[in-house]
């Protein structure tokens, strides 16, 4: 079954740094704070959502490893699955997550600096919880290119070349997401969501640009993807996932029927 | 950690019986602890064989490879209390996704493994006839289940769980199989014989009526 998945990104708070907050952001700027990342966890498990990813945004800037301390106060409070990511450098970084409540690890910059990281934390706990999430943006010339360390460096690979190389290395799962629909809600990149959806052959989930339900279920129609993540469309409108969910639903896709 | 948390604007009353989570370095061990608290049962996380004997309920959980898995059971010295403990006390036991799986004889993730043996089966690939089933089956599916058995009672349909796999339990004996499931193939999602119980999915990750399916394995 299709699954819809609200991403929290968490940042320190710039009220109070040791407060974590949710926040929102357009093209990976802008940042805006919007709320508690427990409270909104809770809410979207009373609206039946599918699974939920955490996005520490300050651990890399801040040298240190996700904020682990609100997974576990996640954890106590929501007994569904989700996947953390943000500044997760090292085996290390795997256990402290995963021994704090996470099902799944996401990895970006450390694993496209070091590749042998994937192969090495799914040997260790499985294929099933190492998830590469590959952020990426289009140039002027129509050339697609990852960028790492929150989209602030370019590098000279394809995101296809490198889910390929991903999935070589024992990824359990993709997490795309375009830089340039992040927060815009002009809708997913149906193109090239679709391209790695069919050369791969775990799991994808594609994020950045969802404005309307459609977007999930064009999402879904169109590329075959596995899930669907959206930030800003779930926490900076009048729309919730039981919505989304029926639209999705008569749309004739297979999904939790549930709400 | 809060223990008997309002649950549906209730106040839980303790029970007092008492479960073991067996910590033998595989697993998302939190998460179930975690929802046994949530439920209002007594929970410990135990990485000493000889503790088992205290307490009225086992799970096993599990995450990562089976060849680990059965060596760290072994390694750890859990085989030889477990057997005690199951086959002969009849203790009440929950394996949870590979702590399921290991509960079967043979095991061919990365080569053949023999496992813990109480379930006549194998743990094979998951092999979809459609190519465009992934593998791992990540995310939430329908389950078909008997309805009389004891750890599906109370539920609503349509009983939708959350999965995390790419190997499963290939029964020999039907009698064994609880609940199936459709990924590309039909799939053994649970088994139960006798005083021992497996799932497939994770029912401290199934929300609401995979804590009810928890919850059935407690008061069993």
């Amino acid at each position: 079954m299709k699954r819809i998945i609200p991403k929290l990104l968490l940042k320190n708070s710039t009220f109070d740094p040791n407060q974590m907050v949710l926040v929102n952001t357009n093209k990976f700027d802008n940042v805006k704070e919007i709320g508690e990342p427990v409270s909104q966890a809770k809410i979207y498990q009373s609206q039946v959502v599918d699974e939920l990813i955490f996005l520490d945004l300050d651990a890399r800037k801040f040298s240190r490893p996700p904020n682990f301390k609100i997974i576990r106060n996640a954890s106590e409070e929501i007994f569904m699955p989700f996947c953390v990511g943000g500044g997760v450098n090292s085996i290390d970084d795997f256990s402290l997550l995963l021994n704090n409540g996470a099902d799944k690890v996401s990895i970006n910059t450390a694993a496209f600096l070091n590749p042998k990281l994937i192969k090495e934390s799914a040997d260790i706990f499985g294929s099933q919880c190492v998830v590469v999430s590959i952020d990426y943006s289009l140039d002027l010339n129509g050339n697609y290119f990852v960028y790492i360390e929150g989209g602030k460096t370019k590098t000279s690979k394809s995101p296809l070349d490198w889910a390929l190389e991903s999935e070589k290395n024992g990824a359990g799962e993709i997490l795309l997401t375009s830089i340039d629909r992040d927060g815009t809600g002009n809708g997913i990149d149906i193109e090239l969501t679709k391209k790695i959806v069919d050369s791969v052959s775990i799991p994808v989930i594609t994020s950045g640009g969802c404005g309307l339900s459609s977007h999930f279920s064009d999402a879904f129609l169109k590329c075959n993807v596995s899930g669907v993540s959206a930030g800003t469309f779930f926490s900076m409108r009048d729309q919730n996932p039981i919505q989304t969910r029926s639209h999705i639903k008569n749309a004739g896709i297979k999904i939790r029927t549930k709400t | 950690m809060q223990k008997n948390k309002l649950k549906n604007g209730h106040q839980q009353i303790k029970i007092n019986m008492n479960a073991a989570i067996i910590d033998y370095g595989m697993g998302n061990l939190t998460s179930v602890n975690n929802a046994i608290e949530y439920l209002g049962f007594d929970c410990e996380i135990i990485d000493n064989p000889d503790l088992m004997s205290k307490f009225d309920k086992l799970i096993l959980p599990g995450v990562g490879a089976f060849e680990g898995c059965i060596n760290n059971l072994k390694t750890k010295n859990f085989v030889k209390n477990l057997n005690e403990e199951v086959l002969t006390k009849k203790k009440p036991i929950l394996g949870i996704c590979l702590g399921m799986q290991v509960m079967a004889k043979k095991g061919f993730e990365g080569g053949e493994f023999e496992g813990l043996g109480w379930f006549d089966a194998s743990v094979v690939k998951i092999r979809p006839q459609d190519d465009t089933i992934k593998v791992p089956n990540i995310g939430w599916n329908k389950i078909d289940y008997n309805k009389e058995n004891i750890l599906f009672q109370n539920l609503k349909d349509p009983v939708e769980v959350y999965f995390v796999h790419s190997y499963h339990m290939d029964c020999f004996d039907q009698k064994n199989i609880i609940a199936t499931s459709i990924h590309g193939q039909k799939i053994t999602v649970a088994v139960n014989k006798e005083n021992i119980y497996g799932t497939q999915f994770h029912p401290e990750k199934s929300q609401d009526l995979g804590l009810q399916i928890l919850e059935n394995f407690l008061t069993v």
